[in-house]
């Protein structure tokens, strides 16, 4: 068994599209990634529109076969999609995901205890009282009370929203935590209250996070290792601290100071500091 | 120029009146730049609407929102619409939803010339070009012919910011007009709306949720809470030193691009719109950890402090709390300093990559 949590060789994505004239054409959304998470460690994947990230995300979850290339987590392969139904329950057991939405990924009509509880059924050999127990402590451990966990989505704010997946995700017991923009629509002072939570959270159980966002200063606050991808390729990587202080490729560069700071001055265009 | 006073506004919905402004009291000199900031259901959204008369119908509206010293609820229909087209020009976050989607690029730019200023057929085509390349649309003369679908996001804002332009507003509201954009978008566009403005002396209200982005490029900034400014300041002043408890939370709320921090100043529980506010006593009180019980009773008016405005009956108290402390209550001594008590900006690693 590997000692990765994550590995990822050589990952493509091609998709068959039409092109203008509406003959058959290909656009290579992920070109050739690459990368590996230890466990317990955080590794943030930062780019715009377009960069092939949200892609990423995806395949590794198993919303969308790969191309080509291999990827596995805790040393077993998952670069074809599960076919038996025991197979896709073990994966959901390694490997859990957040996104950015919360509402369009919790049952409307389901409590949030009950929505928990449902994954601690299907993915632990709890029962009973120890059960319960294990989902009391969940609900703690993101910061929800029993008002809450009786109550159903739309009856709580996007932040206890977010919570509640968190919860959703952990009850897995996962090894990888997959966080698709996960705090990206949350206002700022709750996105503080969840990045300390996902903070704590890794501290207290060696999961290793796998974020995915555009926002630099997220990554810089939840990551120990960055990829930054443009048009479908890694064009920078390693550090946090040290890519985003010391960037090495122009590309990286423009994306940091583009980050508005006190005292900043936009730049004229993004486009003059590209390569010529 | 734009003078709000102590506006209170109220929406029915399903049948209920609920406040969104409370109190709200705000100017906007010409040529200035006046940041609004806040959370969802902090009002800010709904103060632009106030200042347009765009409020949905059946809202109550109380207090003054003077432009040039004419009261804009008294405007008849004639006045009105010269005030929206030619006094104040407005900029969504969202160009696609206010663009017609059948019109060209170069229609949508000449309409306004046309029937507003009364400029005939080729001297608004010429002028929406220059407007186009003004905004640092490449090709213009191509682009006047293309459809909305047809261009981006980050062109299609800069085509709104110009069809703004060309009816020479003397004020511009800007409702989160870059948040649906790339970060290097966002960074063009800001610099090009900055720039445009200053050279033409428009002034501007910015509406945003992102404190950093108006601090960086407004000449004032207000914090809203719960329907009304918590805090008003120079952006320079409320970066350095932040007065209102809310205000120096959203500052540490925020992680920060230059270190990590152990951990970020979360403020407890959620922002919360001013009809959930308790009627009695300051709408932060439940969130704030400096509050005392008398803080639960009477509503702080939003008074001078340190050349600014300030809504919290302690900050004399937590000013000098902050004095006597040498690093922000946030951040244990060992640590990166909050964004808070960030060193000034021209020592900053960022700013040497900053500059053009």
């Amino acid at each position: 068994m590997s000692a990765e949590a994550l590995s990822v060789r050589a990952l493509t994505k091609v998709f068959r599209v039409a092109d203008a004239k509406g003959r058959r054409a290909e656009f290579t959304a992920v070109n050739d990634v690459s990368f590996a998470l230890e466990p317990a460690g955080s590794l943030g994947i930062v780019g715009e529109s377009g960069s092939g990230k949200t892609t990423v995300a995806r395949m590794l979850v198993g919303l969308e076969p790969a191309t080509s290339g291999t990827m596995t987590v805790l040393g077993q392969d998952r670069s074809q999609p599960a076919r038996k139904a025991a197979d896709r329950r073990e994966r959901a057991r390694q490997m859990q995901v957040v996104f950015q939405d919360p509402y369009t990924s919790l049952d409307p009509s389901q409590t949030i205890g009950s929505a928990v509880e449902e994954v601690l059924r299907a993915h632990s050999a709890l029962t009973g009282p120890a059960r319960t127990a294990r989902l009391t402590d969940l609900m703690d451990q993101v910061g929800l009370d029993t008002r809450q966990t009786a109550a159903r989505p739309r009856e709580l704010s996007g932040g206890q929203r977010q919570r509640a997946a968190i919860a959703r995700a952990l009850a897995a017991d996962p090894k990888v935590l997959i966080l698709d923009e996960a705090v990206s629509a949350l206002d700022v002072s709750i996105q503080a209250q969840v990045l300390n939570l996902l903070s704590d959270i890794r501290a207290a159980t060696g999961i290793a996070y796998v974020l995915i966002s555009h926002d630099l200063a997220v990554v810089r606050q939840l990551c120990d290792t960055v990829l930054v991808m443009r048009k479908g390729e890694i064009v920078e990587r390693g550090d946090c601290a040290n890519v985003l202080d010391h960037p090495e490729q122009e590309y990286t560069r423009v994306l940091r100071a583009s980050v508005p700071v006190a005292g900043w001055k936009p730049l004229t265009s993004a486009r003059q500091a590209e390569p010529s | 120029m734009l003078e709000l006073n102590d506006l209170d506004v109220a929406l029915r919905v399903g049948g209920r009146m609920r406040r969104v402004l409370s109190g709200l009291s705000l100017s906007v000199a010409a040529g200035e730049a006046v940041g609004l900031v806040g959370e969802s259901g902090s009002g800010k959204s709904m103060t632009v609407r106030a200042v347009t008369r765009l409020l949905p119908e059946g809202a109550a509206v109380s207090g003054r929102i003077r432009f040039d010293g004419r009261d804009v609820a008294a405007m008849d229909a004639p006045a009105l619409r010269r005030y929206r087209d030619r006094d104040v020009g407005m900029i969504f976050q969202d160009p696609r939803a206010h663009i017609d989607p059948t019109y060209r690029i170069g229609s949508f730019l000449t309409e306004a010339l046309r029937v507003n200023r009364g400029v005939g057929p080729a001297a608004a085509r010429r002028q929406a070009t220059e407007l186009l390349a003004a905004v640092g649309i490449d090709d213009p003369e191509r682009r006047v012919r293309q459809y909305p679908h047809e261009v981006s996001g980050g062109m299609l804002q800069r085509v709104m910011i110009a069809s703004v332009l060309a009816a020479e507003p003397r004020l511009i509201l800007a409702d989160e007009p870059t948040t649906a954009l790339d970060v290097t978008i966002q960074a063009e566009v800001v610099a090009i709306l900055d720039r445009l403005r200053r050279d033409r002396g428009i002034g501007m209200l910015f509406i945003t949720h992102d404190l950093d982005l108006a601090l960086a490029i407004c000449d004032r900034v207000a914090v809203m809470y719960a329907g009304s400014i918590v805090e008003i300041r120079s952006a320079r002043d409320l970066h350095r030193s932040a007065c209102h408890p809310y205000t120096v939370g959203l500052l540490g709320s925020r992680p920060s691009i230059q270190a990590r921090v152990d951990k970020l100043v979360a403020i407890p529980g959620r922002p919360v719109s001013a009809f959930e506010a308790p009627p009695d006593g300051c709408a932060f009180t439940d969130r704030c950890a400096h509050a005392e019980p008398d803080c639960l009773h009477g509503r702080p008016a939003l008074e001078p402090f340190n050349d600014g405005l300030v809504r919290c009956r302690r900050v004399a108290d937590l000013a000098v709390l902050a004095e006597s402390r040498p690093e922000s209550p946030a951040a244990p001594p060992s640590e990166p300093a909050a964004k808070s008590v960030v060193e000034p900006p021209a020592e900053s690693p960022a700013e040497e990559g900053t500059q053009p």
